[in-house]
């Protein structure tokens, strides 16, 4: 029953994002809409890697942080800093996608050989360096970062033609999620779910571990990518506190929001996040003070600690389920999924 | 895509391997560890030039000896820092098997806590801060010293509120910490400020001192650290091998069960080895904050030191925290002098390719053991 009024459910979201210019406010399309399918995208390559492979990992925004940093060197002309090689838009989005990807590979193979925390941490350092990195190296970026960034003629100025980039992003949404659907159901899917449960015995059985997280990692780096990409079309401008440690545990309050086990949650979070960051704007909460962060923050915790499964954990605890490619009995909290097995596994050498 | 990635073929390659083979690898192994180690250092020995494409700051080791050794002091006092700092974390790891991602943001608010008491004491808030002379020795001490009890009792309540009730659920600990990170970044802005500030040395310890090596003039402050660390790893390897207190957490990071198992009170030594962490974590951020600077942003950077410190030296290893720390320390301070002069900015990936070095050979760190 579950199943198809999810589907009901999903199809009426289609629709109404398809017809969406029809409808809603041009702010939404533009500012708010947009962002959340781009953001969806990044927190989707996160809950593929952590519901799939078991890998919670933190560097999913440095690495769409390094195709837009690439792409935004590759395009611009002008730019007191970066390269401002001024090639064609197209070469820039080629060019992002394949070096973040290649990273992603790389960050991947590093931390293949560990998991749950440790791979939480390992990631967290990526991240950090990686931010890091572009807020020193004055040859990429530096503090001030890259702007004039344009899309090329299909999309359009981004201020003229709301639509055209509303729509590439929703296609690419639609497209990552059907992705990540179409993977988990192939053989590499399905093993990757075994190396998740029981990497011990899945090495025993002749697969190869590392090689496997570290192939997920690489897809999760190339989808976190085309969302970079369309974050520097959307925004014109990148610079290094896009992917400081706040953005990327944003991220990660959109998957923990929508929930870390069902790939829906994904853009479900983000639609959460994006609204209240747009409709609570509060420098000075009353009493403690503070942001919206702090309010996010204590969202985050609350979740944590009473709802595990996020908005989708809640939905799943209310309608009866059948056992759909990313359903877990949320009764196994976060944390569980891992603590089962030894954290990190010696190669076999 | 399955077949491709099934490991018999190539595990019967493996297996076909002679001893000799294997020893050849392994050799090839370190003589490439080996180059990666001696060439920097030939390198800031004897070749780094002072003019041309490459010219570095100060030139070779044997060019001017005096700013190696003042580089090679700086590396070494930074080590000592972090060392404080990712003591704490690397405690609470071991024993609890809690990351706890809160630790930058509990060194920043240690930080605050000092900054602000020195000010009542000094009895002048001024935005552009105090100078030494102002300060008198009790005025950085007590400070510090409250500053580290506070934060070891934030600790302790987030411990008993937050986590006590998740033990075993590892991945879930750690998210709840950065819930309270997000929450504590977010506080201290709000009541700190966003600019930067710092502590102010007091006036006994703030002057330079004649080393007597190459007439080098060296702080008094960064010689303070350092041997403010090595009392901090001394008294933490004395109370953890010498003390019965010490004795129940070392045996708590072998075999949890066990030990309650033989009546002792897991929970007091969790909340007692949290406590010092913690505590450890707002004395380093007093620290910090009078050997560089407190600010909103600072909490992931040393965050992220302390993540590097506990990952190159081992999870919950007190000997890997001293050498996580010294390699830690020396490259990133070397990196930062010993490059050429146009590009020092790349001495961050030095940190990097450190960190990979090591993931790549031990996956657990130097020390690290199976869990």
């Amino acid at each position: 029953m579950q199943q198809s009024l999810e589907r009901a459910i999903g199809l009426l979201a289609l629709i109404l994002a398809a017809i969406g210019p029809a409808i809603f406010s041009t702010y939404w399309i533009s500012f708010i809409l947009t962002q959340v399918f781009f953001l969806g995208i990044v927190a989707a390559s996160l809950i593929f890697l952590s519901a799939r492979g078991g890998m919670v990992s933190l560097a999913q925004v440095s690495v769409y942080g390094i195709a837009g940093f690439v792409l935004g060197n590759v395009v611009t002309q002008g730019n007191s800093k970066g390269l401002n090689l001024g090639w064609n838009p197209w070469i820039g989005l080629v060019l992002g996608i394949a070096i973040a990807t290649a990273i992603g590979f790389i960050f991947g193979a590093l931390a293949s050989r560990s998991t749950g925390i440790y791979f939480l941490m390992i990631t967290l350092t990526y991240a950090v360096i990686a931010n890091l990195f572009f807020g020193q190296v004055a040859t990429f970026s530096g503090f001030g970062g890259i702007s004039g960034i344009t899309a090329p003629g299909l999309i359009g100025n981004v201020n003229d033609h709301p639509n055209r980039l509303y729509y590439a992003a929703l296609a690419c949404a639609v497209l990552v999620y059907a992705s990540i659907k179409y993977i988990v159901r192939t053989p590499f899917g399905l093993t990757l779910q075994g190396v998740r449960d029981d990497p011990v015995r899945m090495s025993s059985l002749g697969y190869n571990v590392p090689l496997h997280r570290m192939i997920a990692f690489g897809f999760g780096g190339f989808l976190a990518s085309l969302a970079g990409v369309l974050f520097v079309w959307w925004n014109g401008h990148i610079d290094p506190a896009s992917i400081d440690i706040g953005s990327t545990l944003d991220v990660l309050v959109i998957c923990v929001i929508g929930g870390l086990y069902r790939l829906e949650g994904a853009w479900l979070g983000a639609l959460a996040f994006v609204l209240i960051q747009n409709y609570v704007r509060t420098d000075n909460l009353p009493l403690i003070g503070g942001t919206f962060h702090t309010i996010v923050g204590a969202i985050f915790l609350i979740i944590v600690l009473i709802s595990p499964g996020g908005l989708m954990g809640i939905w799943d605890s209310i309608v009866p389920r059948g056992l759909g490619p990313f359903a877990r009995p949320s009764a196994t909290a976060a944390g569980s999924v891992d603590s089962a097995h030894a954290p990190v596994e010696e190669a076999n050498r | 895509m399955d077949s491709a990635l099934r490991r018999p073929g190539t595990a019967r390659k493996r297996r076909a391997l002679t001893a000799a083979q294997v020893r050849v690898l392994r050799i090839a192994g370190w003589v490439l560890l080996a180059v990666l180690a001696v060439l920097p250092l030939l390198w800031v020995l004897f070749f780094a030039p002072t003019t041309g494409r490459g010219a570095t700051t100060f030139g070779s080791a044997v060019h001017d000896p005096g700013d190696f050794l003042i580089t090679a002091l700086n590396g070494i006092t930074a080590a000592g820092l972090y060392f404080v700092v990712a003591s704490g974390f690397t405690l609470i790891f071991g024993l609890m098997r809690v990351v706890n991602m809160a630790h930058g943001a509990f060194f920043l608010l240690g930080g605050y806590i000092a900054l602000k008491l020195q000010r009542a004491f000094v009895g002048q808030d001024s935005a552009f801060g105090l100078l030494s002379s102002q300060v008198r020795l009790w005025q950085w001490v007590v400070p510090t010293l409250i500053a580290a009890a506070c934060i070891g009792i934030a600790g302790l309540a987030v411990q008993q509120a937050l986590l006590r009730w998740n033990q075993g659920q590892d991945l879930r600990q750690a998210l709840i910490t950065i819930a309270v990170s997000i929450i504590l970044a977010d506080q201290m802005i709000a009541h700190f400020g966003a600019f930067t500030q710092d502590i102010a040395w007091p006036l006994v310890l703030d002057k330079r001192v004649d080393l007597h090596v190459a007439g080098v003039q060296y702080t008094l402050t960064r010689l303070f650290i350092l041997a403010v660390a090595v009392v901090i790893g001394l008294g933490l390897w004395l109370w953890l091998h010498k003390t019965r207190t010490g004795m129940v957490i070392r045996a708590g990071v072998d075999d949890r069960q066990m030990v309650s198992a033989l009546g002792i009170n897991i929970q007091v030594v969790f909340a007692v080895a949290f406590i010092v962490g913690s505590a450890l974590a707002g004395f380093g951020g007093a620290i910090g904050g009078s050997y560089a600077s407190l600010g909103p942003g600072l909490d992931g950077n040393w965050l992220l030191y302390s993540l590097v410190v506990v990952i190159i030296g081992g999870m919950g290893s007190l000997a890997g925290a001293v050498v996580g720390s010294l390699l830690l320390g020396i490259v990133s301070t070397f990196a930062a002098v010993y490059l050429p002069s146009n590009d020092t900015f790349y001495s961050i990936i030095f940190t990097f390719v450190l960190l990979a070095v090591v993931l790549a050979f031990r996956p657990l760190g130097l020390f690290g053991r199976p869990a």
